[in-house]
């Protein structure tokens, strides 16, 4: 176990007037003279960041040699000039202006042989060669999961696969710096407790998901997502403990809507539940990490899936939101344009809808309904729901015919009547099928708001995609929307 | 150089506990039979049911309200209270 070589204890500044420089920093070498005239004239302390005797070796200059000061008083550029009272910074200024200078110190006449004004230099303790460093020795004692060493001699990537912890695909080693940047893109506190993670009802903190979002490959700006997903599946009405012992091949598959998806780059288009986009494939595998490492779910173990599939290794896409003619899914489940959302669907893999040659709304809808009929079984109705993505090419009848999505389902859902008699078990020689107490009766495919429809992909090609689901509602899992924070 | 990571796990510490321990006959004992309401699990447990009655087995029928989730604690105290041995139907 490393330990932090640094106090996380905000070391307290000199009081009285205070200067933060560094050598390397032209605008501090120019103020190097008012420096030693202010030193001279009032009492100043000056903070040196890399040469422990610039702009002096006499006493008023303090070598910050660890970067601690800087550090911890966020300084960003130097030259900053501040106002120390019991150790905290009361007012700051950045870069030399002679004006402000002399307001500040209240001493006029201050380098009157240098130009009024230069923009001062970023500061060592924000340098992208020295951050990840510095943000691990002075916080990385925030950080409360246990430390595990790899030994020289051993792979990193080897000693995390013999512990268990990848899904088996690479996984990115979440040392403290990486992970200390991950939280970084949440303003939530890494000790938060967000949800308690099944099968093992493991409290899992915000740390907990940082650290398997760094395995899954994500970015910082990825982890609100990821937060929102973890939640999501981890509430009773999505019962992630269900979806994950089942025998069937459904997972939670991620829907996004709303800027965030813009904002962190996500590919609603062309190959949109393909590889090449870091966003798509690794939001989805991030949470499957948590259930797997966090909440001790495992293929095998409590994962019983015969098949299994893509939803069980990550499954996220996002909504074309902008192509489409129609509120979004999001909004269609109550939430507000303009708010970023993951919907968690428990579902199979996607499965094309091939239609190049209905040219109206109407031959299309029924082809589309003759399609899903096939969900999990043709065999059987109203226990499983569906989610639909559009292509933009079918869209496109529906946009020309002047279509709403409440008309489109409308139509859908009519064409997705069955007649009971045909499914039950036993006609047409198939013994799988509905109870025969249904006999004469006509059902729905889907129960009531169980086509959930999405518009994406690309421009070209005449198809859409449909992804079957799991026991529907109460009895199962409930498809579940939340709202995305920062 | 070493390198060190973060645990991503749960960092479990589980408790160890006794099983209880296995009963030598079901002469006199009740033996309860969950059903986790899959299709025909009432089938197999029906005829458990029979051959435990010519034994003189006491039985009592339990269910889970849906096999997609695991059992309500109340219904798993219920029989941990109430029964000396399970059996629970599974499968289709």
């Amino acid at each position: 176990m490393n330990e932090p070589t640094a106090s996380p204890e905000r070391p307290p500044l000199p009081d009285g007037l205070v200067a933060v420089v560094k050598e390397d920093c032209p605008t501090c070498v120019l103020v190097a003279p008012v420096l030693a005239d202010l030193a001279e004239r009032e009492a100043l302390t000056v903070i040196t960041q890399d040469n422990a005797a610039f702009p002096s070796s006499d006493d008023w200059v303090i070598h910050d040699d660890d970067l601690s000061l800087s550090w911890h008083h966020d300084i960003i550029t130097v030259p900053t000039l501040l106002h120390v009272t019991d150790g905290e910074p009361t007012r700051r200024i950045e870069g030399w202006s002679r004006r402000e200078w002399e307001s500040f110190t209240g001493v006029s006449e201050l380098g009157t042989d240098i130009p009024d004004w230069r923009p001062g230099c970023g500061s060592l303790s924000v340098d992208p060669n020295l951050t990840d460093e510095l943000a691990v020795r002075f916080s990385g004692s925030r950080l409360t999961s246990r430390r595990v060493e790899i030994a020289v001699l051993e792979d990193e990537w080897e000693a995390m696969w013999d512990r268990g912890w990848s899904d088996g695909l690479p996984v990115v080693p979440p040392t403290e710096a990486r992970v200390l940047r991950m939280l970084e893109g949440t303003s939530r506190d890494p000790d938060e407790i967000i949800a308690v993670v099944p099968p093992d009802l493991v409290a899992c903190s915000v740390e907990k998901v940082a650290v398997n979002a760094v395995m899954a490959g994500c970015r910082p700006e990825y982890l609100p997502v990821i937060l929102a997903a973890v939640e999501a599946a981890c509430t009773e009405e999505f019962n992630m403990h269900g979806l994950l012992a089942t025998t069937m091949p459904s997972g939670p598959i991620l829907i996004i809507n709303g800027p965030i998806r813009n904002e962190i780059g996500m590919n609603s288009g062309i190959n949109v539940l393909g590889p090449g986009n870091r966003a798509n494939s690794t939001i989805g595998r991030a949470l499957q990490l948590v259930v797997r490492n966090v909440g001790g779910g495992r293929p095998g173990g409590i994962d019983r899936a015969t098949h299994g599939g893509p939803a069980k290794i990550g499954l996220c896409f996002p909504e074309d939101e902008e192509g489409s003619p129609w509120e979004s899914l999001a909004e269609s489940r109550g939430f507000a344009a303009g708010v970023s959302t993951v919907t968690l669907f428990p579902g199979q893999g996607p499965r094309i809808l091939f239609d190049q040659i209905s040219r109206t709304p109407e031959s299309l809808t029924r082809h589309l309904a003759a399609g899903l009929m096939a969900n999990v079984s043709p065999r059987l109705a109203l226990m499983f729901e569906t989610v639909l993505v559009l292509g933009p090419e079918h869209m496109s009848r529906y946009r020309d015919a002047g279509w709403s999505r409440e008309r489109f389902l409308e139509a859908l859902t009519a064409d997705l009547m069955i007649d009971a008699d045909t499914v039950i078990r036993g006609a047409g020689g198939i013994e799988e099928g509905m109870p025969e107490s249904l006999a004469g009766e006509t059902l729905p495919k889907f129960p009531p708001n169980g086509i959930h429809v999405v518009h994406a992909g690309s421009g070209a090609g005449l198809f859409s995609m449909t992804f079957g689901g799991w026991v529907a509602g109460g009895m199962g899992s409930v498809t579940v929307t939340k709202e995305i924070s920062p | 150089m070493s390198s060190t990571v973060l645990d991503p796990t749960g960092e479990l510490r589980p408790d160890s506990r006794e099983r209880v321990a296995r009963p030598e006959s079901l002469n006199g004992l009740t033996v309860g039979l969950l059903d986790i309401s899959k299709a025909r699990g009432d089938v197999f447990l029906d005829r458990v049911e029979e051959r435990l009655a010519e034994f003189g087995v006491r039985v009592k029928r339990f269910a889970k309200p849906t096999f997609a989730k695991p059992a309500p604690v109340d219904l798993r105290h219920e029989i941990a209270t109430s029964c000396d041995a399970v059996i629970e139907a599974l499968a289709d």
